[in-house]
């Protein structure tokens, strides 16, 4: 277990595997992607109440999803990163941000899409929606103080503890914004209940949440893969990788 | 057990000997403290000029506009937390030093409190007066800020110690510090507003005093850690 661990460290190793394991993600996430639209979009029946413009969900609550554990990853990163000095996990820390921030502006994004038939809004002062906006500049915040500095080490770590202390507030934050105000719909999918709809509508939900995971996945690897490629360049591993090409 | 004794009079010493240090050296720049107090009166003047001068709706708005403009006050006066004592040095020297880094943050945190939010709680009646603020409601307020500046300190000097190596601070600086200080504003606001309405406000300020308790305990981690940071560069 151990060994794995430090295995994984080694920039050299992690670009070698990650090299092995980025198609056969690739091709699970188009497949899953693919699968989930068509039966999300074409075959899931139609909400008694909503009717078809439910069906952005399919691709709300996945975003939801990960803008959500993606911040948890990044903090989880950046604190092995603090710790233990691993240069792998501060590389995925970096690599999180941006595409977490996506994820959440696309949650939004598509959050407002669904209220304006739905609430007749674009946008409402609710609780959910509010701190998805501060997990959005949460987010804005990791991402400018890691540009901010011009030493790597530095920037990493400061943006680490940034992360750190986020995580800390987010729940925090969560509950306060719930006090204040609350309109949207408790969450649709947990762990512990049996969903409240049918299971033509949550399968392809699940789908669509195995896929943007997977998507994910895909694209952390790839930006991983080009920084690390950056970090390393004086190094001999990369240059025979430029030579072989 | 002499050897806790020690340990509790040596932090002592530090808290008391940093306090006095800092006041001693922010008495000599006299503006910088009070700068953002005649900021957080010209943004609350700013509001009826901007809106409408009709008392009814001033009176409603008051509480989101006096704690909005405390924050921004916080955030404007969170640069003489370790700007200077980075600049010369005297940073680099008391991380240092044997003495625990943790009183002596805690004693410049709250130097910094006295400094900053001990005079706004102090200046917020007269401008909760001019927002024609009931009576209830300034007490509140001043309950609220008494509670929550000293969290907006803690708070802001996690922000203050992870850019003080840096060159251009201010923007970036109310960028990471803005979006942690969303419960405060959310939670001190509520509480003046309830007790407008006549309601209790005991509830409000419990979870105030909570945010204030895990801010002492835990900020102090943060703050010299983002510190180790910034001076390792």
């Amino acid at each position: 277990m151990w060994r794995w661990f430090h295995k994984l460290g080694s920039p050299k190793w992690f670009y070698a595997i990650s090299g092995r394991w980025l198609p056969w993600v690739a091709v699970a996430s188009i497949l899953l992607l693919v699968v989930g639209t068509v039966w999300a979009l074409l075959f899931a029946p139609a909400d008694y109440q909503q009717g078809n413009s439910y069906r952005i969900i399919y691709i709300h609550v996945p975003a939801a999803f990960l803008a959500q554990s993606v911040y948890v990853m990044m903090a989880v990163a950046g604190a092995i990163g603090l710790i233990w000095k691993m240069k792998l996990a501060d590389v995925m820390a970096k690599c999180c941000a941006p595409i977490g921030a996506s994820f959440t502006f696309l949650a939004l994004v598509t959050g407002a899409v669904w209220g304006k038939p739905t609430w007749g809004a674009w946008w409402v002062w609710d609780a959910r929606l509010t701190s998805m906006l501060v997990l959005l500049f949460l987010y804005l915040g990791v991402v400018a103080l890691q540009s901010a500095f011009t030493d790597r080490n530095q920037a990493a770590r400061a943006s680490a503890l940034l992360s750190l202390v986020g995580l800390v507030n987010i729940p925090i934050i969560k509950y306060s914004v719930e006090w204040w105000n609350t309109l949207h719909q408790p969450a649709s999918l947990t762990l512990t209940e049996k969903p409240a709809m049918p299971a033509d509508m949550w399968v392809p939900l699940l789908i669509m949440v195995a896929g943007f995971y997977c998507f994910f996945t895909v694209v952390l690897l790839m930006r991983a893969r080009v920084e690390l490629l950056d970090r390393e360049r004086r190094t001999g591993w990369v240059k025979d990788i430029i030579k072989a090409k | 057990m002499t050897a806790q004794v020690d340990v509790k009079q040596v932090n002592q010493g530090i808290f008391i000997a940093m306090i006095r240090r800092d006041m001693t050296a922010a008495f000599r720049h006299p503006s910088d403290l009070i700068n953002p107090l005649i900021f957080f009166v010209v943004v609350v003047t700013l509001f009826p000029l901007a809106v409408t001068p009709e008392s009814d709706f001033l009176r409603e708005i008051a509480p989101g506009v006096l704690w909005v403009s405390a924050l921004l006050a916080t955030l404007l006066s969170l640069d003489m937390l370790f700007q200077s004592d980075f600049q010369d040095g005297t940073l680099e020297q008391m991380i240092l030093s044997p003495q625990p880094l943790y009183a002596s943050i805690l004693a410049k945190v709250f130097t910094h409190w006295l400094l900053s939010g001990l005079p706004l709680t102090l200046l917020s009646p007269l401008l909760a007066m001019m927002l024609f603020l009931s009576a209830d409601g300034t007490q509140a307020l001043m309950l609220t800020l008494l509670l929550g500046t000293p969290v907006l300190s803690f708070i802001g000097a996690i922000g203050s110690a992870l850019t003080v190596g840096l060159r251009k601070t201010g923007l970036l600086l109310s960028l990471l510090v803005l979006p942690l200080y969303i419960p405060v504003l959310i939670f001190a606001s509520g509480a003046v507003q309830a007790a407008i309405a006549g309601l209790p406000i005991v509830g409000h300020l419990a979870l105030l005093g909570a945010l204030l308790a895990l801010a002492v305990v835990l900020a102090p981690v943060a703050i010299s850690t983002a510190l180790r940071i910034s001076l390792s560069g």
